[in-house]
């Protein structure tokens, strides 16, 4: 079956060119796009798709990597499961390879887990063009290195994922949004960390312009208890639906605009992050979501500025749009790399890495990094 | 990389130049010495190691590393020691590496819901440190008294609760490690995710092959309100196995999700009284946990299903006392296989959950070949097998079926489509069975793995993925009348 993306592999790393792995195209934008990446071949994965096995009473999902993402979830859905960590598609086409490739997770993250969490087994086309299995198709398995877990956020640097199984979980039976008004960012982040320390079915959060909106999700007596133990203003369903679906695709009224879009990684505590000189009384526009471990912030800062910010709080800056900048702004902040440089042993392992699974440097050249 | 790349070692200069690094009683070279750490839980193995470190701090644990480098010295980390497949068997080229000494609590942050820990502190030590704030950690092994975290991280451990509340590798933020080179690396961060590839998700399960962890932060959670257990009863296992599949599909993530055949049962009752029905042929064990409402809601969804499946009886633990009770006869099954036989051999494979019936079947008939009991004790939720195979080392005879019958179980659950190790990790006990499990090139790419970390296959050689020549020599075995020769002999 993946016989035809093997043959691709194998010819490009017999004639030394190099190739870049590609399902819908929905996140081409995001990762590093190095000058000569139009050199590459594109290795359009969509032809590999299909749902290998799907028993709704194992909690797994088998799937080619050119799966539509779209149609994974509405066959889960007609079985009332999910995945569990809601990722973004960024626009129709998206693949289960690329969402897997690209490791993000969505607004349930915080409290679910992320999408490397529920990977349970992957097969991969090495650089070699060896076709390798690793993980299964069971919920515990610790045979061998997580390879598999791996490949998830890999940016398609280690190979091309043909297929993935997934733990799934079932729907919530009850899900209610609340939203609070008039809420200052470092007081939304001390009550969601106050609230994430209780026994409470939160399932996300979002702050911004003074507002929170909180999900509650899980057995209809728990929402109900703590529906009123938070208080707030209950959405209805349809509201509070597209709410989280604009939150998840990025388009929000927040995320409109031209400046680069940051986002910042950090532990959920933090305070509002002050980057650029701001005041603590006045924090600059952010979006707070993960019950404050992620925020996002529109800003034409230089990289660095962002960086530390988020590395004096102990996270990580990932310029993850560009927007649509001067040619010199945008220059600098692309010298600067998308994602926070690696501490020297750490980018030693990832060389080592990147030379045992793709010797040749067929696969998705400088996506995560320069050189890898 | 079966064998160390150190041709021959002046034993008495290793031991000098350590004793000069570390405090007086932190190395350990005679064999009365030693002996306590010459095997993990899994006794068939013992060995002793040139000589036994026992560091208090990271820098004299850097100090080691040098050593050992410089001299190609191998280095076998060890926890608590209570590891079922051999990760911890010393090396006996090789310096044994024990963590004990490094069990402090360096911070619970309750506000981060954190816990930041030295990698020999115990389990249950940090849920206790982290009680007064109405936390916990939530991955609870059963060995959870005595196994430390460095150890739970090297497994990626699994407990009662992990359905619901998932394994090490989903309960752990951040991990300090020492590579053999000497780094001291920080694999993930206190945010929730990291800049570049997922190296904490490989480290985690990582058997001691890639990294010595000296520092880890584990993420606790808000204890549940409540928690109730209900005790289903079943005159069938398969039936029993299949109330498992239609809880699942009905939508409910138990919080615990156990199951344990008659024989099982019999085996802990006199030693647990934790007062199962023991004319059932299997029974689970079922928690929901949660807010009161919820757990009502959850507790009746769930005896309906039962019913409906097919349960003979059902019990509703009425009190936390009563639950604890149920649960620790759960969590004793091991120990309890102790008392009534002189040796047991504890099986980790696991399945997809629908096998269940087929596979414990297939047990009952292996029993009869073998002449063999095997009480069975599942983590039902996950389909994680646990037989105990009753033998005794003592006897060859006993001792060469019980690895014969270990062997069979094995390679049937790769058949079924599981895998040979749920938690207990490869080891040494099931480095054969990795053959069966994985082809030759997706070993040459673990072992790629491995040289990424560890360039010189110091640390911990000769585990987990088995060489080209091993396997070859494992089916030249298996074609050979399938029993092996010299069974009571090391392997590795
Ligand atoms: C009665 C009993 C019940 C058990 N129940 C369960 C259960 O329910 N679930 C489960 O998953 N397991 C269970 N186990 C198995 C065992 O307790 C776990 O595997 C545990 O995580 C081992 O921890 P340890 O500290 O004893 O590690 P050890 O046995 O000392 O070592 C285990 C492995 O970890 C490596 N290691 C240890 N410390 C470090 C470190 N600091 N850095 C790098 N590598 C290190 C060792 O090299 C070895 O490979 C049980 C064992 C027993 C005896």
């Amino acid at each position: 079956m993946a016989d035809g993306l093997i043959d691709q592999v194998r010819a490009a790393a017999g004639q030394g060119r190099r190739l870049r792995i590609r399902g819908g195209g929905t996140k081409d934008w995001y990762g590093e796009q190095p000058a000569d990446a139009d050199a590459a071949t594109v290795l359009d994965t969509r032809g590999h798709a299909g749902i290998v096995e799907y028993d709704p009473s194992e909690l797994v999902v088998t799937a080619r990597c050119g799966t539509p993402l779209a149609d994974l979830e509405a066959t889960l859905a007609a079985s009332g499961q999910m995945l569990a960590c809601e990722p973004p598609h960024f626009g129709s086409g998206a693949t289960v390879g690329g969402c897997v490739a690209a490791g993000l997770s969505g607004p349930r993250r915080a409290t679910a887990g992320s999408i490397r969490d529920f990977v349970l087994g992957a097969k991969l086309i090495n650089g070699r063009g060896q076709h390798l299995s690793f993980g299964g198709r069971v919920i515990k398995n610790v045979a061998g290195y997580d390879v598999s877990r791996l490949l998830a956020g890999s940016l398609g640097i280690l190979g091309v994922i043909t297929e993935v199984s997934l733990k799934v979980v079932p729907a919530p039976v009850a899900e209610t949004t609340l939203r609070f008004d008039g809420i200052a960012q470092a007081e939304a982040i001390r009550r969601l960390n106050h609230w994430a320390g209780q026994p409470l079915p939160l399932s996300a959060s979002a702050w911004s312009g003074d507002t929170l909106h909180l999900r509650l999700s899980g057995a209809a007596a728990a929402v109900r208890s703590a529906t009123t133990a938070l208080g707030g203003e209950v959405l209805d369903a349809p509201s509070a639906a597209t709410f989280w679906l604009a939150l998840r695709e990025q388009s929000a009224p927040f995320f409109a605009g031209d400046a680069p879009l940051w986002r910042l990684s950090v532990p959920s505590w933090t305070p509002p992050l002050l980057p650029g000189g701001h005041s603590q009384d006045a924090p600059p526009d952010m979006l707070v979501e993960w019950g404050g471990a992620l925020r996002w912030m529109r800003s034409t800062l230089p990289a660095e500025t962002m960086r530390a910010a988020a590395r004096d709080a102990g996270g990580h800056a990932t310029l993850f749009r560009r927007g649509s900048l001067s040619d010199a702004q945008a220059s600098g902040i692309e010298a600067a790399g998308c994602f926070s440089p690696l501490d020297p042993a750490l980018l030693r392992i990832h060389q080592r890495l990147k030379a045992e699974f793709d010797p040749a440097g067929v696969f998705n050249h400088g996506r995560l990094y320069p050189g890898l | 990389m079966d064998t160390p790349a150190a041709a021959s070692i002046d034993r008495e200069a290793l031991v000098s130049r350590l004793q000069a690094l570390l405090p007086d009683g932190s190395v350990l070279h005679t064999d009365e010495a030693q002996r306590p750490y010459e095997c993990d839980g899994l006794t068939l193995f013992r060995q002793l190691p040139l000589a036994t470190v026992l560091p208090s701090t990271e820098s004299e644990l850097l100090a080691v590393v040098a050593v050992c480098r410089e001299a190609g010295v191998p280095i076998v980390p060890r926890g608590a020691g209570t590891g079922l497949s051999g990760g911890a068997t010393p090396h006996a080229q090789g310096v044994l590496l024990s963590t004990a000494k490094m069990s402090a609590i360096l911070a619970i942050d309750p506000v981060a819901r954190t816990a930041r820990v030295q990698p020999g502190v115990r389990n249950l030590a940090i849920s206790e440190a982290a009680a007064r704030h109405g936390l916990y950690y939530a991955p609870d092994p059963s060995s959870q008294i005595a196994c430390s975290i460095g150890g739970n991280v090297a497994e990626n451990s699994g407990g009662v609760h992990c359905l619901k509340y998932g394994l090490t590798v989903h309960n752990v933020l951040r991990v300090r490690a020492v590579t053999i080179d000497g780094d001291v690396v920080e694999f993930g961060s206190g945010a929730l995710d990291g800049p570049g590839l997922d190296l904490l998700a490989v480290l985690v399960g990582s058997e001691g092959m890639l990294a010595i962890t000296t520092e880890v932060t584990v993420k606790l959670i808000p204890r549940p309100q409540v928690a109730r257990c209900i005790m289903a009863s079943f005159d069938d296992v398969g039936v029993a196995g299949d109330a498992v599949a239609k809880l699942i599909a009905a939508g409910i993530i138990p919080a615990g999700l156990e199951m344990m055949d008659q024989p099982a049962t019999r085996m802990v009752e006199p030693f647990a009284n934790a007062g199962y029905d023991l004319d059932a042929a299997s029974i689970l064990l079922c928690e929901a946990d949660g807010t009161p409402e919820e757990v009502e809601e959850e507790i009746a969804r769930m005896s309906e299903v039962l019913r409906a499946a097919g349960a003979t009886g059902l019990r509703v633990s009425t009190s936390e006392a009563e639950r604890l009770r149920f649960w620790a006869g759960r969590k004793n099954a091991f120990p309890a296989a102790g008392r009534v036989s002189p040796d047991y051999y504890c099986m980790d494979g696991t399945i997809p959950r629908r096998r269940l019936g087929e596979m414990l079947r297939a047990i009952q008939q292996m029993e009869a070949k073998y002449e063999m009991r095997c009480p069975n004790v599942f983590h039902a939720g996950d389909g994680n097998l646990h037989p105990l195979i009753l033998f005794d080392a003592n006897d060859p005879s006993s001792l060469a079926r019980a690895e014969a019958f270990g062997v069979d179980i094995l390679e049937l659950c790769v058949k079924l489509g599981g895998t040979v190790t749920g938690e207990h990790g490869v080891g040494i006990e099931k480095i054969n069975q990795m053959c069966v499990q994985f082809p030759a090139d997706e070993r040459e790419q673990f072992f790629g793995v491995k040289r990424a970390f560890d360039p010189h296959g110091l640390l911990n050689p000769g585990k987990c993925i088995p060489t080209l020549h091993r396997c070859a020599e494992y089916g030249r075995m298996k074609v050979h009348g399938g029993e092996l020769p010299h069974p009571g002999l090391e392997r590795f």
